[in-house]
């Protein structure tokens, strides 16, 4: 396992476009600390970011990992490459002739995938930390600790969104076709969404039994891991009261969108693998 | 003798055309073997998949008399294929430290086998500034890493000017008087002719003949002859002759095969006992060229 992640990693370490965006990435997970800074100051409306509880424990976890997680495009564009540049640049074949097997050459992919998604998830747990210790008005043990299960949903997203990335990178075979095509996956999945819709347009729960159906593809689970945290927020929370909202949503992570996000990962890698097989390079 | 490659009844059928066609022969440590074939015979194909990159439809091959599983093998094979691919955002030597990683080698021998090549000057520029020759020569470094069993070459020089086809054969030359064993797949036959010791035959994926070089026609060797007038007179001459058997006329060049033996001398007598004199003759085994071009035209 140890050969095929420095195996990877030898070709990303000189990539420059890679070590770019990469660079980008991290970057900018650690500027989620900015948000700390926003302030509105018009005049008697003094507004503080954080100092509306959103650097609360356990609060941050949920918050941090969905603002974290919209960042992972710029690790999508490095994944999708890493996979299309070996067959545009044909290296895939010299690969396999230089002694490298087709599952090897998928796993060596996969760790990679997985070691990404590993580091995000270090990097947003440490950065929470740190905010979290600056700002969270509860800095009891027990409460830091409480709600950690949004770092799992992260990961597990991360690693599902870039499994798919993967998978369209050896179907496509070039990195702006496969964004191109999660892309257009990602509007057939919301026009199968609306067409639900419209078709249980007469049921009495029609929001719930779309919902019972859609949790089953891709996006929609990798998005119900992580759900909104806004809503959640005391500050937004008071002002619905105020007009007379009540949410009565769950933010909870599921354990059932985990399993079927973790199935999506591995039909991913499989097909993968099975294309690969199948093709003659 | 050690068999490094056996290929049994090997068949590849990409849609309704047949590339690989039953093919079987064996390739034996410390010969210099030679593929034979026009374009799209089905050189390339069974290179492709006796390397793991192209599937086979049915027949097996195996590596070491099946001793290694055919990636595990492939990291004691040195191989190029056509073209020479290597990231070209990286220098030489990065693109030899990865093939490293991958062979599971250490990289002290990156340093030597640039040498061979000559590009150890450039070894620190990045890949896709390198002409096509130098690519080429990397790809043969790369090929040489592992002090591999056996050096798989396709279409080395393909593409080539005259300097880079000259510089690679010297370095397969070298390469073969260290007694490895090498498979070079060409339709260049004066190429194949200089370095090897066996080929195969392929025409249209069908094997044609696989043996020592020497041995490809049954052939008593031809007489190639000249004089300054009267060449009508000359070939109805050499038609009367028993051991003559064919007649072929190139530029000014009378090319007469043999069905029986004769000497040089034998048939000069004869000649000028009918009154010819020659301004040219020699005696000649028929080059590659013609023997290939014999098999090719009889099958």
């Amino acid at each position: 396992m140890l050969r095929l992640l420095t195996i990877e990693f030898h070709k990303l370490k000189h990539n420059r476009a890679s070590k770019v965006l990469s660079i980008i990435y991290f970057g900018l997970l650690t500027c989620i600390a900015l948000i700390a800074a926003i302030k509105f100051d018009i005049g008697p409306v003094k507004f503080h970011l954080a100092d509306a509880g959103i650097f609360n424990f356990p609060y941050i976890w949920h918050f941090n990992t969905y603002i974290a997680s919209i960042l992972k495009f710029f690790l999508l564009l490095v994944i999708v490459s890493m996979m299309a540049n070996e067959y545009s640049y044909k290296t895939l074949k010299q690969n396999l002739i230089d002694g490298l097997s087709k599952k090897e050459f998928v796993l060596s992919k996969f760790y990679t995938v997985i070691a990404f998604a590993f580091i995000s998830t270090v990097f947003v747990f440490v950065v929470s930390l740190i905010l979290g210790l600056i700002y969270s008005d509860y800095n009891e043990f027990a409460i830091i600790v409480s709600d950690l299960k949004y770092l799992v949903a992260f990961f597990i997203k991360l690693v599902g969104f870039f499994s798919m990335g993967l998978f369209f990178g050896i179907l496509v075979k070039r990195s702006a076709f496969a964004v191109g095509a999660m892309v257009v996956w990602l509007i057939i999945e919301s026009m199968f969404k609306g067409y639900l819709f419209w078709s249980f347009k007469d049921a009495s729960n029609t929001t719930e039994k779309v919902d019972s159906i859609m949790q089953f593809l891709p996006f929609e689970a990798m998005a119900n891991l992580i759900k909104e945290p806004f809503s959640r927020l005391g500050a937004v929370k008071s002002v619905a009261n105020q007009i007379g909202e009540t949410f009565t949503k769950s933010y909870d992570v599921q354990f059932t969108t985990i399993f079927i996000v973790s199935a999506w990962t591995f039909i991913f890698i499989y097909l993968s693998y099975a294309l690969l097989k199948k093709r003659d390079l | 003798m050690e068999t490094i490659l056996s290929l049994k009844n090997l068949d590849k059928k990409y849609g309704s055309v047949h590339a690989v066609n039953n093919l079987s022969f064996d390739i034996q440590k410390g010969n210099v073997y030679g593929i034979l074939g026009p374009n799209g015979s089905g050189k390339s194909t069974t290179l492709g998949i006796i390397l793991n990159v192209v599937n086979r439809t049915s027949g097996k091959f195996s590596w070491f008399n099946d001793s290694l599983s055919t990636h595990e093998a492939l990291k004691k094979v040195g191989a190029i294929i056509e073209r020479p691919n290597f990231y070209p955002y990286m220098t030489a030597a990065q693109n030899l430290a990865l093939i490293c990683k991958i062979k599971g080698i250490t990289t002290e021998k990156i340093d030597e086998k640039l040498k061979v090549v000559n590009l150890y000057e450039r070894k620190n520029s990045k890949f896709r500034t390198y002409s096509l020759g130098m690519k080429q020569r990397l790809a043969i470094a790369s090929a040489l890493l592992n002090d591999p069993e056996i050096l798989i070459l396709d279409e080395p020089t393909n593409g080539l000017d005259p300097q880079g086809i000259h510089e690679i054969r010297q370095i397969i030359k070298k390469i073969a008087a260290n007694g490895t064993t090498i498979l070079l797949a060409s339709h260049l036959l004066d190429e194949v002719e200089k370095v090897c010791s066996h080929v195969v035959v392929i025409r249209k994926g069908v094997k044609l003949y696989s043996g020592r070089v020497d041995e490809m026609t049954a052939s008593n060797g031809l007489f190639e002859l000249k004089v300054d007038t009267n060449e009508e007179h000359l070939i109805n001459i050499l038609e009367e002759h028993p051991a003559i058997g064919k007649i072929t006329k190139e530029h000014e060049t009378i090319i007469a095969t043999l069905s029986k033996t004769i000497s040089s001398s034998e048939i000069n007598e004869y000649l000028f006992g009918k009154g010819i004199i020659l301004s040219h003759l020699v005696k000649r085994k028929p080059s590659l060229e013609q023997q290939f071009l014999d098999l090719t035209n009889n099958n």
